[in-house]
């Protein structure tokens, strides 16, 4: 097992396992975020349970952030590694004939989304922590009332972050075009499924990162202040 | 000399189980202490190179591509025979003898044809355990084709990649050899001599193509595998690099070559397009099961087709000469190469050719899409289906049977064969003739054996379709491995064989001054432009048909070709380094002394036999009147000739051919 | 037509090479791309210069010797063929055609547009083949029956010419379409399913010792591959790996 995961075969197939830990960590978090957009109260509910269960604090929190950094390191890992097995490079080498831009440029579009995951702490995590484990205060209240949807409101005010946002959503949508059935092809998918993952792909690929463009659009027009 | 073919005694049919029962054998420990060096790792040579250390002889293969998995063999299409009897169609052993013999025009030799025939169901049996991925029916079970010259369906196929698979089927068998350290294998390395020591073939002298190092190899035998020399054409259907150096070698130092003149021209290749033309590319005989060849039977056509002004879809069936079919109603389009090579060029020099060069014939599907696509018709229940149905269904069978075929066409000529006719004219392909080998495929040189398409032995004058993959595999699985351990018991005592005698150096010696004479010449024209000349040469009077006073001028003109290319050829670039032009150069010095051989014997049988057409022996009259006239009283023998100092020197020896079990009679396919 | 081409030269392994410029003139439309090749190598040989030495065997597409990367693509524009069955009529008069070699570490150079591939033959020395001894008395080839299906996808598989453009073509030089058809080959037959868990193992593990990069499934080589050799083989060769190691 141990030498299954040194082959390149096993790296890539350790890369696919975290991609659908993350795609399935993606599709929740889409989930409960687009309650925000229906209804402020269940928004508020929902993040606060999840904010508070110990389970999803501390089992799936820490799963979740090694899956977000081992993907990450792997990915800088293998590119490097590639890079390297192509020695000398083309004087010119037509890559658009044969392949799609995004299946070429994943670790760029990973570089934009590893970006825009530093601002997503920086924006939310980072106080939560703050809040709960060296302030202690656990209740979820900000005057008498749930913080969540307030606080993500606050965010969405800058336009300039709102931009910031859809782009890394952009990259997200491009990452994810070649990620989704990337991951399967790893897995060893078989040849009839090819097709219905290709279908599944692009929907989720398109239409996860739209509705979290639309949600940081709606707030920003939206904000009740 | 005396030629002694060392055929054994007793009834045909057990010659080869009774042979094997007495041959003297190696010890399996002692193998270990025993070198062979196989040159050439395609069908034969691979597959030897694998069996021999199997059996646990150390080997030392070589070739001069980059890898065995590259050799020519790789590009054969269509099948491999074997007498399996899969079909139920009345196949057997002596049937495929039978076959091979007369597709050869009676002059192979029958014991070796008869084994042959003999292993050729355990080459199958072989392969298929070894993975390769033959074609088969719904039913799980091995499925046949036809091909040309006979009556039953016994061709094994893997699409129209055979040779590839069997190929690689070898390869992987060597592979395992070479994982284990048994195999030894030299890629990129060309063999330019034979060391003889003591009379006995003890090693080679190779070039590593690579860094330019003249190396010594020694063994206690040696094996050529190296292929033929239809490349002495220039144009043929061979790859660029197949050359004859290593056979040529051997016989320079004492192997007799054996009827030079025995070539085969195949009917079914992609016409020439232009002198930059550099090779010519074969379209597989399967295609003939299903394709009718035809040229317009009114010169008013052919004008206007070449002139552009009409298609060939445009001419009804009547205006059409479908010129096999009407004269050998028997076997139609399925006569074996040499005639349907032939009756093409009797057209063409008839003025009947359909292209601008007026060298090619069509080759046309229609009628098979319309037969296969009635046929899936009626299988998918489809009443009365329009034209265009029917031709969409057909058009989907033939795709299945021969779609990589019609791709390569199309990719070449630009034009689509599914729906207009395809263009054929015939080329050279395989040479029949070759080193001259016992029926152990030991040569005139002890300890040194050539098998495959190198020696002479299986196919005769003419070589019918999917035997040369056959031929190759038996040789290297099923025959050397046996014979050649009869030889190698009396080595056990001897040792490792020492690179440092005298016989190695002077061979060294010579290899190397040869090398230099080539990279300091001030020569003036390219080796090409040698080869195109002796290509020439050769189809212009040695090609489809012959006469006397064509070889004559042939051998004249080859030697002063020859001549003048010692004085004038240039070749760039270093000796100490990988140099193409200087592994041509030498390859081209040896084609322009077997081609004068090849004249020289094509000028001494004055029959016509198989691929060997003289025009003076033709017959005059009666239902046969144009067809190829044998003589049996005369020329019933291999001619074996010995190399002394000048290619028209050379000193025939004759081996008569005897035919026990078979009567001899004339090829008909009426 | 008349043409630019801007060649790699390169004397040896260890000397730096770099790109020069070519002009051919009077080029037929009819010709393969390698016989254009020729007419230029005879035009240096008139001039005394030396020819580019280039890879090329049966010219027929079925050796996989030939391996140039023209115009950025491995054996060029077309689709299908590899650089022998490449024709001119795919380029236009007065065009510029870059012609490189296959690009990997594990190809290394050996001059001008010669790489050395013998790093596939010791991927498959580490497994690609069947153990079984010539014997002349193996059972019968009709003993085991094939499903029709099991057969051809094994020979599309197997049709692989192990020419190198999938390792060229990858943006990463992963040789796994290589493999994986090989890997495919075999465990898709009966007779090759008693050691396909070994072989998988040997041969990736002999694939990364090579320097090989990862599969990225960016799918340029299924593209580029002269035999349309499909990625599902990649995938079949994860699957089959999985099965062995877990």
């Amino acid at each position: 097992m141990s030498g299954f995961f040194k082959s390149s075969i096993g790296r890539k197939i350790a890369m696919a396992l975290s991609a659908f830990f993350l795609m399935f960590f993606l599709l929740q978090h889409f989930a409960i975020n687009i309650l925000s957009v229906f209804s402020p109260d269940l928004f508020n509910e929902v993040s606060h349970f999840m904010g508070t269960n110990p389970l999803v604090q501390f089992a799936l929190q820490p799963i979740l952030i090694f899956g977000v950094v081992f993907h990450f390191v792997m990915g800088f890992i293998l590119e490097l590694k590639n890079k390297k097995a192509k020695g000398v490079s083309y004087a010119k080498d037509n890559g658009a004939a044969n392949s799609t831009w995004m299946s070429r440029n994943m670790i760029w579009s990973g570089v934009a989304i590893l970006a825009f995951v530093i601002l997503h702490f920086i924006d939310f995590w980072f106080p939560e922590i703050n809040t709960k484990f060296i302030q202690g205060d656990w209740s979820g209240l900000h005057n008498g009332e749930f913080r969540y949807y307030h606080e993500l409101q606050e965010k969405f005010l800058s336009p300039v972050r709102v931009v910031a946002y859809v782009i890394a959503f952009v990259f997200l949508a491009l990452h994810l075009l070649h990620g989704f059935t990337s991951a399967f092809q790893s897995m060893g998918s078989t040849a009839g499924r090819k097709k219905t993952l290709q279908t599944i792909g692009k929907i989720y690929s398109i239409v996860v990162p739209l509705g979290f463009i639309f949600i940081a659009i709606y707030h920003h027009l939206n904000h009740n202040h | 000399m005396a030629l002694n073919s060392k055929v054994p005694n007793g009834p045909l049919k057990d010659k080869w189980t009774d042979y094997k029962n007495k041959i003297n054998l190696v010890n399996p420990a002692n193998k270990r202490h025993i070198d062979v060096i196989v040159v050439g790792t395609g069908l034969a040579g691979g597959s030897a190179s694998a069996t021999l250390a199997e059996l646990g002889y150390n080997v030392k293969a070589f070739a001069y591509q980059d890898s065995p998995r590259r050799a020519h063999s790789i590009a054969a299409q269509g099948g491999i025979n074997a007498a399996k009897n899969y079909q139920g169609d009345g196949d057997s052993t002596y049937r495929l003898f039978y076959d091979t013999v007369k597709g050869g025009d009676y002059r192979s030799r029958e014991a070796n044809v008869y084994r042959l025939a003999e292993v050729s169901a355990n080459i199958i049996d072989q392969c298929v355990a070894q993975g390769v991925p033959f074609a088969r029916d719904y039913g799980g079970l091995l499925d046949n084709r036809s091909f040309g010259g006979v009556l039953v369906s016994r061709t094994f196929y893997a699409k129209g990649q055979t040779g590839q698979q069997l190929l690689l089927g070898a390869y992987s068998a060597m592979n395992r050899q070479i994982a284990r350290g048994k195999i030894e294998m030299f890629n990129r390395h060309e063999m330019l001599d034979v060391v003889i020591v003591d009379g006995k073939a003890r090693g080679i002298i190779a070039r590593n193509l690579v860094t330019g190092e003249i190396e010594r190899h020694s063994a206690h035998a040696v094996v050529i595998a190296s292929g033929g020399y239809g490349n002495v054409y220039f144009l043929s259907t061979n790859a660029m690099g197949s050359n004859a150096t290593a056979a040529w070698k051997i016989h320079k130092k004492g192997a007799y070559f054996a009827n030079p003149c025995y070539t085969q021209i195949h009917p079914t290749c992609i016409p020439r397009s232009g002198d930059y033309q550099s090779k010519l590319t074969l379209m597989s005989e399967s295609l003939r099961n299903d394709g009718r060849i035809w040229v317009p039977k009114n010169m008013e056509d052919v004008i206007a087709i070449r002139e552009g002004k009409k298609k060939p879809t445009d001419l009804s069936e009547e205006e059409r000469d479908y010129y096999l079919e009407r004269r050998y109603p028997a076997f139609g389009n399925l006569v074996p190469r040499d005639v349907a090579s032939r009756a093409a060029k009797e057209r063409c020099d008839a003025g009947y050719g359909v292209n601008a060069t007026g060298e090619a014939v069509y080759l046309d599907f229609a009628d098979a899409i319309t037969r296969y696509g009635t046929e899936q018709a009626k299988i998918q229940n489809i009443d009365n289906p329009s034209d265009a149905k029917i031709y969409e269904l057909g058009q989907k069978i033939v795709e299945a049977k021969y779609g990589n075929l019609f791709q390569m066409y199309e990719k070449i000529v630009d034009e689509n064969p599914y729906k207009t006719p395809m263009m054929i004219y015939p080329a050279v392909h395989y040479t029949m003739g070759g080193v001259w080998v016992d029926y152990n495929l030991m040569t005139t040189i002890p300890g040194c054996y050539c098998i495959g398409e190198a020696n002479f032995s299986d196919h005769g004058a003419n070589r019918l379709g999917a035997s040369a993959l056959m031929q190759g595999l038996a040789d290297g699985y099923f025959v050397l491995p046996y014979t050649i351990g009869d030889y190698l018991s009396d080595d056990i005592r001897t040792g490792k064989i020492p690179t440092d005698s005298p016989e190695f150096e002077e061979a060294e010696k010579a290899v190397k001054d040869n090398i230099d004479f080539f990279v300091n010449n001030k020569g003036t024209h390219s080796v090409d432009y040698y080869h195109k000349k002796l290509g020439k040469i050769m189809w212009d009077k040695c090609g489809m048909s012959r006469n006397e006073k064509g070889l004559k001028e042939a051998m004249k003109e080859i030697k002063e070709l020859r001549e003048d290319f010692w004085k004038n050829v240039s070749v760039p670039g270093g000796a100490n380094e990988l140099n193409p032009e200087l592994e041509k150069a030498g390859r081209v010095a040896d084609f322009l002394e077997l081609g004068e051989l090849f004249a020289k014997d094509a000028l001494d049988r004055e029959e016509s036999c198989g691929g060997h057409f003289r025009e003076e022996s033709a017959e005059e009259s009666g239902p046969q009147k144009g067809e190829a006239k044998r003589d049996d009283e005369n020329f019933a023998y291999v001619a074996a000739w010995e190399y002394k100092g000048e290619p028209s020197k050379a000193k025939l020896h004759k081996e008569q051919l005897e035919f026990k079990d078979i009567e001899l009679k004339q090829r008909s396919y009426k | 037509m008349n043409l630019t081409l801007k060649i790699w030269r390169q004397k040896d392994s260890n000397t730096k090479g770099q790109m020069v410029d070519y002009k051919v003139t009077d080029i037929s439309e009819h010709m393969s791309f390698l016989e254009m090749m020729d007419v230029l190598n005879e035009q240096l040989i008139a001039k005394g210069e030396e020819p580019i030495a280039f890879d090329h065997d049966c010219r027929e597409g079925i050796c996989g010797m030939c391996s140039m990367y023209i115009n950025g693509e491995a054996h060029g524009p077309d689709r299908g063929i590899t650089t022998c069955q490449l024709h001119m009529r795919m380029f236009k008069d007065g065009d510029t055609i870059t012609i490189e070699p296959f690009r990997a570490a594990a190809f290394p150079v050996i001059k001008d547009l010669v790489v050395d591939r013998t790093a596939f033959d010791r991927i498959q020395h580490a497994g690609g083949y069947i153990s079984v001894n010539t014997s002349g008395n193996t059972q019968d080839a009709n003993a085991i029956p094939i499903s029709k299906e099991a057969a051809d996808t094994a020979m599309d598989a197997a049709t692989c010419i192990g020419c190198g453009a999938c390792v060229a073509t990858c943006k990463n030089s992963s040789a796994m379409l290589f493999v994986g058809a090989k890997v495919s080959q075999y465990a898709l037959l009966p007779q090759g399913q008693v050691e396909a868990a070994d072989r998988v193992k040997n041969m990736v593990a002999q694939m990364d010792l090579e320097g090989f990069g990862n599969c990225t499934n960016t799918g340029a080589c299924e593209v580029e591959c002269p035999k349309g050799i499909s990625l599902d083989n990649i995938a079949r060769m994860n699957r089959e790996l999985m099965k062995a190691s877990i």
